[in-house]
């Protein structure tokens, strides 16, 4: 059993105020313990963790780049191996690095059948340098690279579904969670680093700074995701879906509406269509992970 | 500063760096509301709830007062104040 005590995020990180990612970062060392060694890509966790050298992390931690994060791990695992250890190994990483610049690299690594675990906390676009939209950004978003205004509604694509890529990697565990469940991430990081092979977690981490929204309702924004469909909490176990977070679904305008990146879906008139389009993309995540609750 | 070789550091030396200052509302804990049910602990993004004699106390030093743990508290024990300084 995780020891859910055990702190090994010091205070005194530079995180916003109500940061989703910073809650993830504790959250994930809850359940992967002390015997854990960590690479982190560029992202905003590595910027507001790590300024030199008052780092937060009390395990070791080591910083690649944006693209190589698993190729590190990779390297670190097969050291390890060798040497007769068996610390954990994790990737904690982004969505920017995972979604976009370090595709590669996970691929190759989930090939090699690397065992460490790559968790990606997704706050839906690279929030350390901006907000620039990423392939995590949800459709219609407002971002600094896909501002909306007279001739933009915000993104023009959907999310990409990394864990159905990794997954088809013949990939043991791959499992999405959001910080919403604080208990749900412990007992799922835990599950992933005892598993031999690689496995990915993907942690919704609302980010009050990008999505704008008050700090104090971060875990709110992140229970409003799951309860339109618009996230969606899952295991898949050697290629099954094994596991879905059911709901009494609410319509997607409860999520989109509190949140200034849809603040143009809204003012200065109702944009129906739009709205229309973000609800058959929840309606469409509902059919396919049947996660309506039958009453 | 000099930076050590492969730019490593003690581990948790961000305790050095008291983030309290940010702060401009100032989370109350009622000890006779609370159920201790340990929520206020689990979801502070700072990890600066702590225990004291089965009592949860905020760490001054490090809170920023995003007051994610009165909002989230079940018992309504938390309540945020405007800080004077």
């Amino acid at each position: 059993m995780a020891d859910k005590s055990l702190e090994m995020v010091e205070c005194g990180h530079r995180a916003c105020g109500g940061c989703g990612p910073a809650l993830a970062a504790r959250l994930i060392l809850k359940g992967a313990g002390e015997r854990t060694i960590i690479c982190a890509a560029t992202g905003c966790m590595e910027v507001f963790s790590t300024p030199y050298p008052q780092t937060a992390w009390k395990v070791p931690w080591v910083h690649s780049l944006f693209q190589n994060s698993a190729a590190v791990a990779s390297g670190i695992e097969a050291s390890l191996k060798r040497q007769g250890r068996d610390e954990h190994v994790i990737c904690i990483c982004g969505d920017g690095a995972t979604f976009d610049i370090g595709v590669l690299c996970i691929s190759g690594a989930f090939e090699r059948g690397h065992n460490i675990t790559y968790i990606c906390y997704d706050n839906e676009a690279y929030m350390n340098t901006g907000i620039q939209r990423s392939g995590a950004t949800p459709f219609d978003a407002s971002t600094t690279t896909s501002p909306a205004g007279k001739n933009s509604l915000g993104n023009s694509r959907p999310k990409k579904d990394m864990p159905q890529i990794l997954a088809a990697h013949g990939a043991p565990y791959v499992a999405t969670c959001s910080i919403a469940y604080p208990n749900d991430i412990i007992k799922k990081v835990e599950r992933a680093v005892n598993i031999d092979g690689p496995c990915y977690i993907q942690i919704h981490t609302p980010c009050c700074t990008g999505w704008g929204f008050d700090g104090s309702k971060t875990i709110e924004l992140g229970k409003l995701a799951i309860e339109t469909g618009l996230w969606v909490n899952f295991e898949i176990v050697n290629g099954k879906l094994e596991k879905v977070k059911k709901v009494k679904r609410k319509p997607v305008e409860d999520y989109l509406k509190v949140q200034k990146r849809f603040a143009h879906l809204f003012k200065p008139s109702l944009n129906t269509t739009e709205i229309a389009k973000i609800q058959a993309i929840a309606d469409a995540n509902a059919e396919k992970y049947g996660i309506d609750l039958k009453i | 500063m000099a930076l050590r070789i492969g730019c490593a550091s003690a581990p948790g030396q961000a305790r050095d760096n008291k983030t309290g200052s940010w702060r401009v509302f100032k989370p109350i804990f009622d000890h006779e509301k609370c159920t201790s049910c340990g929520m206020c602990q689990l979801i502070c993004p700072e990890g600066c709830v702590l225990t004291d004699d089965g009592k949860f106390i905020p760490d001054y030093d490090f809170c920023k007062g995003c007051g994610l743990c009165a909002y989230e508290c079940p018992a309504k024990a938390i309540t945020m104040e405007t800080e004077e300084k």
